[in-house]
């Protein structure tokens, strides 16, 4: 029996924070891939602590629904899911590279395969071009279009900062926009400035954030200067400075990313048939009407 | 519910009778599966008799007088008398199968590891009820001898299910947890909070179990871990010293000088009042707390997320000395200093009536008192917090 365990932040303040999650999970189980999908939370239920408990399976693997690697994906996770013997050597990682380690949970005293983080993942790429044609409503966005994508910088954690420029310097690669930058919310080069870093008229942003809350709806809005209070509200596009800005909100809510984590669960082992195909095709972007 | 079946009617004074049931076809291809999956002579066991394949591909039948070179057709009469038993023994082994907090809970509802087949096929004739947390489940059986259950909030008992918003996917249950009845985000799913108008009218074993874990998330876990007698309880100070990054500073909130601070934290959080759960855990090892844990039929093993992320604060705020600030009080508003803390502290400040100035945590009583006491800093008495910023 093949489980998957989807593990994320949640909040305790925000409703929207676990939603992602559950609709990735809900994406994924109706290709029915895998025996069961559960979600686990570091500030919901069941906690990560308990989450492993509710799982029957005994082939496991558990995906971070996480941006990038850093504390959350090689301390805490394994610290609360009881991955016994973990070492963040185990994954062997440039601060990119984290594909699976295979651990006995204590917990359930059963090996679990635990994965990289969903954000750096290489399908992550996709995940965000796909962002950018969902926000413009093009499915061939791209001509006289720049991307921003953007993130936290080095200060809370410095492989956030090389996640963001993995994923720019691939689409950037496919010469599909006019230019493809990497944007940081606290280190130059900044959101805040967004206009003077690019040529084109109008710009996507993508913001490098699993869940919509704080960054996204008021931090990153405000800076950039969409509105002067989140409360107000935005329109998409919005013009500053003579650039007219396709703010995407949090990547992470985009339906393809169902598609990252059975990537990641597909790199640990998983036997996936025709789900990577058919979530594919499930969440595309309509060409025209 | 409120009707009394046919089955308690027949049987008269207080002993309900057992419910006429057909032997399902999947239910017998269940058997026939599990006989040839078996050594010949090997039996398969129900309640009352076992049946075994002989070495002559037919059925041997034994409940006290031996039956043998029993065909199919033979065996099929034989078990469709012996429904009620054939049916319990595939809604166990074949519908909720060997998961044990499933088949622990499930079983759990109907007493099916205290009660024989009869008495428990009579009782859910009638409605089995069960509670767990805020939770109303209904057990029933059909005359299939399937399960059947109906979830509700306890304070929606006795509606008709048509005045309720019907369900069929537990998922659904999602949504129901998310917002209290007010709109307000719940982030601790156990919180006595759960708004009701909602009913999952007709569900079967597994998607009932699913339900509960969705409502309740791990607590069947627990609760089977608790009675299979291997709690794996985390008590504070363990709690605490495995936090790190912005939560490491919790642990400097135990400095050796008892555990006062801890019987206050699960007064204000793990209350029956504020969450369901029943608390296992104290202070250490071998230091309980001094605060009662709750009734709760599932336990809590351990400091939770919300309690760890109050404790960071209250680490903090905890860390400051007191001070003596002088300001004066009327009796009656000291009093009504206490009102307003009980109210706000039980969450009692949306029932107080707009105009009921007899309660001092009325709105009016209190914009009163913040206007005579409050100088224009919001200092109350007029006493700046930090005596330098006079």
């Amino acid at each position: 029996m093949q489980s998957l365990v989807i593990v994320a932040h949640g909040s305790h303040l925000n409703p929207e924070s676990s939603a992602p999650t559950y609709d990735h999970a809900d994406t994924i189980r109706a290709t029915g891939a895998f025996d069961e999908v559960r979600t686990g939370f570091w500030k919901e239920e069941p906690h990560f602590r308990e989450v492993l408990r509710t799982v029957e399976g005994d082939e496991v693997y558990v995906v971070p629904l996480f941006v990038s690697e850093g504390y959350f994906t090689e301390q805490v996770i394994p610290r609360e899911l009881r991955l016994d013997g973990w070492d963040v050597s185990e994954w062997g990682s440039d601060g990119l590279s984290a594909d699976q380690a295979t651990l006995v949970a204590e917990d359930i005293d059963r090996e679990v395969h635990y994965c990289g983080p969903v954000g750096t993942h290489r399908a992550m790429t996709d995940v965000i071009v796909r962002r950018a044609e969902s926000v413009t409503d093009d499915p061939d966005v791209g001509d006289d279009f720049g991307l921003a994508v953007v993130g936290h910088g080095t200060e809370r954690n410095e492989n956030s900062a090389k996640a963001i420029e993995y994923h720019a310097d691939r689409i950037a690669e496919r010469d599909r926009f006019d230019e493809v930058k990497a944007l940081y919310m606290d280190e130059e080069p900044e959101v805040d400035d967004l206009p003077e870093h690019f040529e084109s008229d109008d710009v996507v942003l993508v913001p490098l954030f699993i869940a919509d809350g704080y960054h996204t709806q008021e931090d990153i809005p405000e800076d950039v200067g969409l509105c002067e209070d989140h409360t107000e509200g935005y329109d998409v596009p919005e013009t500053v400075d003579g650039t007219r800005i396709w703010y995407a909100g949090a990547v992470g809510t985009e339906p393809l990313m169902a598609d990252v984590v059975l990537e990641r669960a597909a790199d640990a082992g998983a036997s996936l048939g025709t789900a990577l195909d058919d979530v594919r095709e499930t969440t595309r972007v309509a060409t025209g009407d | 519910m409120g009707d009394s079946t046919s089955a308690t009617d027949e049987a008269g004074d207080d002993a309900p009778a057992v419910p006429d049931i057909d032997l399902p076809g999947d239910a017998f291809d269940a058997v026939l599966d599990a006989l040839a999956d078996r050594e010949a002579g090997d039996p398969l066991r129900f309640e009352g008799f076992s049946v075994a394949r002989d070495e002559d591909a037919e059925f041997v039948l034994d409940g006290g007088d031996r039956r043998t070179g029993l065909s199919e057709r033979d065996l099929h009469a034989a078990l469709d008398e012996r429904a009620p038993a054939v049916t319990d023994w595939y809604a166990f082994e074949r519908v909720v199968g060997e998961f044990g907090p499933r088949r622990a809970f499930v079983r759990w509802i109907e007493d099916a590891d205290g009660e024989t087949v009869a008495a428990r096929y009579a009782a859910l004739a009638a409605g089995v009820e069960r509670a767990w947390g805020e939770l109303k489940i209904t057990a029933t059986v059909t005359d299939r001898g399937e399960r059947r259950y109906d979830v509700r909030h306890a304070d929606d008992a006795g509606v008709p299910v048509d005045d309720l918003d019907a369900h069929d996917d537990p998922l659904d249950a999602r949504d129901l947890v998310t917002l209290d009845e007010k709109g307000r985000y719940r982030p601790l799913k156990t919180a006595p909070s759960l708004a009701g108008g909602w009913v999952f009218p007709d569900l079967g074993p597994r998607d009932l179990y699913e339900t509960v874990e969705t409502i309740y998330p791990a607590t069947v876990a627990n609760w089977h871990r608790e009675r299979e007698g291997n709690l794996d309880v985390n008590h504070w100070r363990e709690t605490m010293e495995r936090q790190s990054g912005i939560y490491g500073v919790v642990k400097t909130w135990d400095r050796g000088e008892g555990h006062e601070h801890v019987n206050w934290v699960a007064e204000a959080c793990c209350d029956d009042s504020q969450c369901l759960k029943r608390r296992e855990w104290g202070y250490d090892e071998d230091t309980d707390l001094d605060v009662d844990g709750g009734d709760g039929v599932f336990p809590c093993r351990e400091p939770c997320s919300v309690v760890v992320s109050a404790a960071r604060k209250w680490t903090r705020l905890e860390s400051e000395q007191p001070r003596t600030y002088e300001f004066d009080l009327t009796p009656s508003e000291k009093e009504q200093v206490e009102d307003i803390i009980d109210a706000v502290a039980d969450g009692r400040t949306d029932e107080i009536r707009e105009a009921d100035t007899k309660e001092g945590a009325n709105r009016y009583r209190t914009r009163f008192l913040r206007a005579k006491l409050f100088d224009d800093e919001g200092n109350l008495g007029g006493v700046p917090t930090d005596a330098d910023e006079e």
